[in-house]
């Protein structure tokens, strides 16, 4: 492999001969960083339908109180394999997309360090999807009962009594965790090695710096997940007793395992979003971004803090004082180098001249509910106050702050950013508009009355609820819908961009754009940078 | 109580939804010291949380309406602090957030936590919860009283083929009853997945683990009904087992407590009789209905294949005990009382008494499509154990 130092003119002759496959063939085979990252974006977008229509079934069951649509068991399923989907199969791959197509173009590298490797990081995804789904379809045919109904977390014993659904999520989980690890190994090793001359680590743009703490966390977590359920597939067909207490083994074991994996997921998803926004707020506010050091340094210590405050996803499992004093003080002290980003965030914009698309108009929206996202988190370390608020509806609002408002929302705003570069075309601003705020308006009208229904007492993944619960419930289910339906105005913009249509994108497609991505054509060549860039 | 009706337009169900607003914006009323004070950390908090974002948010917003390209406002240059005064002004707020974190909500944080876990001190009496799929079985280790909780929703109303009723899903036959102004010292275990017990009224909410003990408390300090639900994802029935506390003074709660006792005791001694197998059969009925239906289904038909069918079962329908009347393994009577590991098959020696297995045993197999004609005792059932 070449390294950063010398340039690839004769490495891209070697593949430039005029015979790349075509068809379906070019897609299977491809080793160029665009296609891969065109693939995982497409993959992300089509499972962020899959998993959408799985939980608008759900709102649509709790519309009102009552059983209308479907059994429990059925339910069950759902609200599980909708997380499954919306973590693994839709907003990782969507982050690598991002990672595929920018970190390239924006360290002055012709492509990723390990092609080969990344053509199989993202040929792994289709067979894991399908072996998530599958047993949806097998039970349409009489086979098992049905896809994991354990919820997204496995929890032992449930998940040890659970039918064939558990296996099969068992061995999804395994293929995409290597998918992420083997993507990850390859952004590492490309941002270590590949950036042109002059790049140094404290010149390299943050939405690199963001995935690079990513990458180190699946590599630090993803592993102990794969423990966590391959120990879960021994006690289930081998006889061995790790989470059965008849057998001396603990229940709490898994939850330890699974959330040592989980809260660091958390940031996992948020990093790379946290890394593009200075890139958006920079470019619309046509100023340098503020406190470069300061969000590297607040990237990397939310790295480490993510992997020591674990158990206060399961405060109500009962544990020793001192262990919840540890954990409650070491989550609320995560606020202080969020509150480090929100604070360069707000800088960058300060005295900027702002001008307000579809990006901005994204980024400034996930600012502000990803805010709420952080400040219900902040109360929700308090081991007392958490006693009510764990495993209630004010904690699925809190996380879809999170992970909807701050996680998809965060990628919308990386594809409205750079789908002009992408493809080389415009998208239509009115229609990206009209997403926007019809996205953020029906999300606060699905997600805000659950704030209000966790507090008056709602248990979280129930099919049927109380008589005091009915209004906000269905409140929260016309917003669902529309928020749902709203998605298909992004859909068709990008589908229309890559179709070619609207008017011509030029190189720096944003007036106060800054960076070497912009610096190369709209789309760009097919080998991004032939001649490595010199940066000052 | 009149809601919205089933199925109805999005935008029309709105309407009755505002008519009869009964919107609930924070916890419902506390009624035990750690309710109190979550509530009042809670809204502390929430106020704390609500000014941060209003603060930032602001001058967020001035900035955006300020610093427009469309109102000519020409960009600055800075990229960081600059400055002693700049550094001041950047870590002000900084300071300020420490001291919330770790002061305003730390402070209060510790020592409602502190309460919330001395379950040991000055306690006046243990109850043992104990979370099965998908029922609370309530022990009270001092009196030797010990029964189950179902719900009692009829499943019509679940289906939406009646009205339903005030405390729909939140309704049990037999709640759990404790006295007002004691402190009690709840301690929870499961027999089969992880349950968690959770009343709002009282701010408590611990899980149930199997094969563990974890402890909570609870000092009731009015007379009343207090209703909650499971709160941990259990299966199929999770959002049907309700758990509803009867707070009673302290007189009537001894009065219920000897009541109770005596009625136990008479079901107790059932066992020391002979009963007909029509008895048996008309009490087995019962106790299918309640421990059995939810699962195997009330024909005895199963959801296979995790729940499956007993009509025509090659267990039910196999061998009673063997022939010198020990338990065989794996047999219909060691099913029913040892459970089968690692399924949602549970163990019912510990959650029923020996009549009631003695005639839920005789009814699976001589009802629900299985004609075996045989019949076991309780005198039986008690020497098995």
């Amino acid at each position: 492999m070449n390294t950063a130092t010398t340039t690839v003119n004769g490495h891209a002759g070697h593949h430039d001969g005029g015979h790349h496959p075509t068809g379906i063939l070019r897609w299977l085979t491809t080793t160029n960083h665009k296609d891969i990252g065109t693939m995982y974006l497409s993959f992300a977008l089509i499972m962020f339908f899959v998993g959408g229509i799985m939980i608008l079934a759900v709102r649509a069951e709790l519309f009102s109180p009552g059983l209308q649509l479907m059994q429990p068991e059925f339910f069950n399923q759902l609200i599980g394999v909708h997380a499954l989907v919306m973590i693994f199969a839709a907003l990782m791959p969507a982050a690598t997309g991002f990672a595929n197509w920018q970190i390239p173009l924006m360290i002055g590298a012709p492509d990723m360090a390990l092609p080969r490797l990344n053509n199989w990081g993202f040929w792994l995804l289709p067979p894991a999807a399908i072996l998530l789904t599958m047993p949806f379809v097998l039970a349409l045919f009489g086979i098992g009962d049905g896809a994991i109904a354990t919820g997204w977390t496995f929890y032992a014993p449930l998940s040890v009594q659970g039918g064939i659904g558990v296996d099969f999520a068992i061995f999804a989980v395994h293929i995409l965790g290597i998918s992420s690890i083997l993507g990850s190994i390859n952004i590492i090793v490309t941002i270590f090695n590949m950036r042109a001359p002059g790049m140094t680590m404290m010149k390299l743009p943050l939405f690199c710096w963001g995935w690079l703490i990513t990458a180190f966390l699946l590599i630090a977590t993803i592993p102990v997940l794969a423990g966590a359920v391959t120990m879960l597939l021994t006690d289930r067909h081998f006889g061995t007793h790790f989470f059965n207490a008849a057998g001396g083994g603990d229940p709490i074991l898994f939850q330890h395992l699974f959330w040592f994996f989980g809260h660091p997921e958390v940031y996992i998803l948020l990093l790379p979003v946290w890394g593009l926004m200075p890139h958006v707020l920079a470019t619309f506010s046509r100023k340098p971004t503020y406190g470069y050091r300061g969000q590297v340094y607040g990237f990397i210590a939310i790295g480490i803090l993510s992997v020591i405050v674990w158990a206060h996803h399961f405060f109500t499992a009962g544990m020793p004082v001192p262990a919840l004093l540890y954990f409650m003080y070491s989550t609320m002290a995560i606020s202080l180098p969020l509150a480090v980003l929100f604070f360069c965030w707000i800088a960058t914009m300060w005295r900027g001249s702002m001008s307000f698309e579809t990006p901005m108009l994204f980024a400034v929206g996930f600012i502000v509910l990803f805010g709420i996202a952080g400040l219900t988190g902040l109360v929700l370390a308090d081991v007392a106050a958490d006693a009510q608020y764990h495993h209630s509806y004010f904690v699925v609002a809190h996380f879809h702050y999170a992970l909807f408002a701050g996680g998809i929302m965060g990628v919308m705003t990386g594809v409205y950013y750079w789908l002009p570069k992408w493809t080389g075309r415009m998208y239509s601003e009115t229609l990206g508009k009209w997403h926007f705020w019809l996205t953020v308006l029906s999300f606060n009208l699905t997600f805000m009355p659950q704030f209000f229904l966790g507090l008056a007492g709602m248990p979280r993944r129930i099919p049927d609820y109380a008589l005091q619960f009915a209004e906000f419930n269905a409140i929260s289910t016309v917003g669902s819908f529309i928020l749902g339906l709203s998605q298909l105005l992004f859909a068709w913009n990008i589908i229309q961009c890559a179709r070619g249509r609207g008017a011509p994108a030029e190189s720096r497609a944003w007036e106060g754009a800054e960076g070497l991505e912009w610096e190369l054509s709209s789309p760009p060549p097919h080998h991004s940078w032939e001649v490595q860039p010199q940066v000052k | 109580m009149k809601r919205l009706a089933a199925p109805a337009l999005a935008l029309g169900a709105l309407q009755p939804a505002a008519a009869f607003a009964d919107y609930q914006w924070n916890f419902p009323k506390p009624v035990t010291p750690i309710a109190r004070d979550t509530l009042n950390i809670h809204n502390e908090f929430m106020l704390v949380i609500t000014v941060l974002f209003v603060v930032v948010f602001a001058i967020m917003i001035y900035s955006m309406v300020k610093h427009r390209k469309s109102v000519g406002h020409e960009p600055a240059k800075f990229s960081g602090p600059t400055g002693k005064l700049q550094w001041f002004w950047v870590l002000v707020p900084f300071g300020m957030l420490l001291f919330i974190d770790f002061v305003l909500m730390g402070i209060p944080a510790f020592h409602a936590v502190i309460e919330m876990e001395d379950t040991k001190t000055r306690a006046d009496m243990v109850i043992k919860v104990t979370g099965l799929q998908w029922k609370w079985q309530y022990e009270y280790p001092d009196d030797g009283i010990k029964f189950m909780s179902n719900m009692t929703t009829p499943p019509e109303q679940i289906a939406n083929q009646g009205a339903k009723g005030e405390h729909y899903l939140l309704e049990v036959d037999n709640p759990l009853v404790l006295p007002v102004g004691k402190k009690v010292r709840v301690l929870l275990t499961a027999t089969d997945v992880i349950h968690t017990w959770w009343v709002p009224q009282f701010g408590v909410k611990r899980d149930a683990i199997p094969g563990f003990i974890r402890e909570t408390w609870v000092k009731i300090e009015e007379p009343g009904t207090y209703r909650g639900q499971c709160a941990e994802l259990c299966g199929k029935g999770h959002g049907f087992m309700p758990v509803v506390v009867k707070a009673l003074p302290e007189a009537e709660y001894a009065a219920w407590r000897d009541a109770k006792k005596t009625e136990l005791a008479q079901a107790a001694a059932g066992a020391e009789r002979a009963w007909s197998k029509d008895e048996l059969m008309a009490q087995g009925k019962e106790v299918y209905a309640k421990q059995c239906a939810v699962c195997h289904q009330p024909e005895g038909q199963g959801l296979p294949p995790a729940f499956p069918a007993l009509a025509g079962s090659k267990i039910v329908t196999g061998p009673l005990l063997s022939k010198d009347g020990k338990l065989l393994p794996d047999s219909h009577v060691d099913r029913v009382l040892n459970g089968k590991p690692g399924t949602a098959m549970q163990a019912f020696k510990g959650t029923l008494n020996d009549v009631e297995l003695a005639a839920v045993i005789t009814y699976e197999r001589n009802a629900l499509g299985n004609a075996k004609g045989d019949m076991i005792q309780p005198a039986q059932i008690k020497l098995l154990r």
